[in-house]
């Protein structure tokens, strides 16, 4: 379990984090949603340690990750799986060592074992003959998957994904999206997942974490996300006014009022 | 950032490197591939420049020496003794701060800039001992055999210029150069080269290892290492020889 104690964290006068506290529910589908600059990237560095809070307390199982020492932190990590905003593969190395190179790291399988392991994640990410290619060779998308894939070659209690759909179109988003969901499930990740896409949030949120300025602004799930009455949280989600008229739509049809003083006419089929 | 800032960063990241592998054999394998890419993949450019230095150094010897009562064989003697105090370890060194250097930056850089390095972090690698150390060690392994193979290589094309313009003869550049050999100017320039090593490894790595930004940032690392690396040899070079030759 990940839990979060009041963090901040900033970068000369600028505050970035202020007082963030929030727990991660274990095998689920953690996302934490808002606009761009608001802290998302800087805020799951600090709870992988990449960074470190000027205060607060991260705790994986109730050890404060910053008060361990290095072996310790080794430890936790190995048990962290991340795919970065930009994939972060290596290039020198092909799709095939990318993947493997967890794996010759921290293990003692033979090559053969090795192998087999890498193409069973590639399956589940569901890439095919790319085994030889460079990270160069391949689309943005591909590359997501082949992070995912490296990400949980060791079989991690944690996995963190920043901005898994940023450059990809719809359907490509939609199936990362899938994935990193399924693979939650699957091998029951606690999974922390930044992303300002609303589709994503729909489909996959199963604990919403809203940062606005800084701090948590609201917290909830995909279900409760569309009725909640937090005007800055609308503002957000639904940024475009087809999604505002969409949401008024839905509102009209489950309990016959409209969430604001909008013009009603716009709203009803032409006639 | 002060310079005393910086100058304590650095010795952290020295200090840094200092831990036990988590992969003995994975860490040989960066070693070896690194010992490659820096001795072999400059091997080219050393040869050419030491066997060039080596010729001019003969031909604007010889050119000086219009006594008289010098014999011609002076020249080799001159020859050698430059090319193994000065030229083979700091000129060698220079060039190799712009091309081993360079590619110390850009390579970290680009690590540090697409979140590479923060990756391996991720996956509970001590990135300065992964990725800083083998690089140093490399150079302290190859470019101290680089400044052997250039100061042999700049004797040589020394004989060739001098032989071919007709100044001395095989037998006289020989004779030059067994006259008054001192085994101490050789340890002299292994310690040169040893420093040289150390410092064109460990400062572009450092500015590498650090870049903060983009592209455009890892192209300015690199430049201001190079800078810095060449400036710091040029210094260590007179300290050297201020110190050890008396
Ligand atoms: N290393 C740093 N030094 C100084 N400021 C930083 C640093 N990293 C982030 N910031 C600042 O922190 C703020 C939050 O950045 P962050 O990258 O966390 O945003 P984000 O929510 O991930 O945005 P996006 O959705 O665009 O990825 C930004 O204003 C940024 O300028
Ligand atoms: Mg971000």
């Amino acid at each position: 379990m990940i839990e979060v104690k009041n963090i901040r964290k900033g970068f000369g006068e600028k505050t970035v984090l202020n007082g963030v506290t929030v727990t991660m529910q274990p095998g689920k589908c953690n996302l934490i949603i808002g606009a761009s600059g608001s802290g998302k990237t800087v805020f799951m560095k600090c709870m992988v340690g990449l960074l470190v809070p000027d205060q607060g307390e991260i705790c994986y199982d109730d050890k404060d990750f910053n008060k361990l020492g290095a072996e310790e932190k080794k430890e936790i990590r190995q048990q962290i799986g991340m795919l970065f905003q930009g994939s972060a593969l290596f290039d020198s190395l092909t799709v095939e060592q990318n993947i493997m190179f967890p794996l010759n790291m921290f293990t003692q399988d033979t090559y053969a074992q090795k192998l087999k392991r890498v193409n069973g994640v590639l399956e589940r990410v569901n890439l095919k003959d790319v085994n030889k290619k460079y990270p160069a060779e391949l689309s943005g998308g591909m590359k997501k998957r082949v992070g995912i894939a490296r990400a949980i070659v060791l079989n991690p209690k944690y996995l963190f994904v920043d901005e898994p759909n940023s450059g990809l179109d719809p359907q490509t988003s939609l199936v990362i999206d899938k994935l990193v969901k399924e693979i939650t499930t699957e091998y029951n990740i606690t999974t922390v997942v930044n992303t300002h896409d609303m589709n994503s949030v729909m489909e996959i949120g199963d604990h919403i974490i809203f940062m606005y300025q800084g701090k948590k602004e609201w917290e909830g799930s995909n279900k409760e996300i569309i009725f909640n009455k937090n005007e800055r949280l609308n503002e957000f989600i639904f940024a475009s006014e087809f999604l505002k008229d969409a949401k008024d739509m839905r509102m009209l049809e489950q309990t016959g009022k409209i969430s604001n003083d909008r013009d009603m006419d716009k709203l009803l089929p032409p006639g | 950032m002060t310079l005393f800032t910086e100058f304590g960063r650095y010795l952290l990241m020295i200090k840094g490197m200092f831990s036990k592998p988590e992969n003995w054999k994975m860490y040989w394998k960066e070693l070896m591939h690194q010992c490659n890419e820096i001795g072999i993949g400059s091997l080219g450019i050393v040869v050419i420049i030491s066997f060039f230095m080596g010729a001019v150094s003969a031909l604007q010897t010889a050119y000086q020496l219009v006594s008289p009562v010098i014999p011609m064989s002076t020249v080799a003697q001159i020859v050698r003794d430059t090319v193994i105090l000065e030229f083979a370890p700091t000129l060698v060194c220079i060039v190799l701060a712009g091309v081993v250097g360079s590619k110390i930056a850009s390579e970290l850089g680009n690590m540090r800039v697409s979140e590479q390095i923060d990756a391996l972090e991720i996956m509970g690698i001590n990135t300065k001992a992964y990725l800083v150390l083998p690089k140093i060690l490399a150079s302290l392994i190859m470019i101290p055999l680089l400044v052997v193979i250039s100061a042999a290589l700049g004797i040589l094309g020394g004989q060739l210029a001098a032989t071919s313009a007709g100044i001395l003869s095989a037998n006289q550049y020989e004779t030059g150069l067994l006259s008054n050999f001192q085994q101490y100017n050789v340890f002299f320039a292994l310690v040169k080269a040893y420093t040289f090593s150390f410092l064109i490894s460990s400062i572009p790595a450092y500015y590498g290892y650090h870049v903060q930004g983009g592209a455009l940032e890892i192209g300015r690392s690199s430049t201001k290492s190079v800078v810095v690396s060449c400036v710091s040899i040029l210094f260590a070079d007179y300290v050297l020889a201020a110190l050890l030759l008396q």
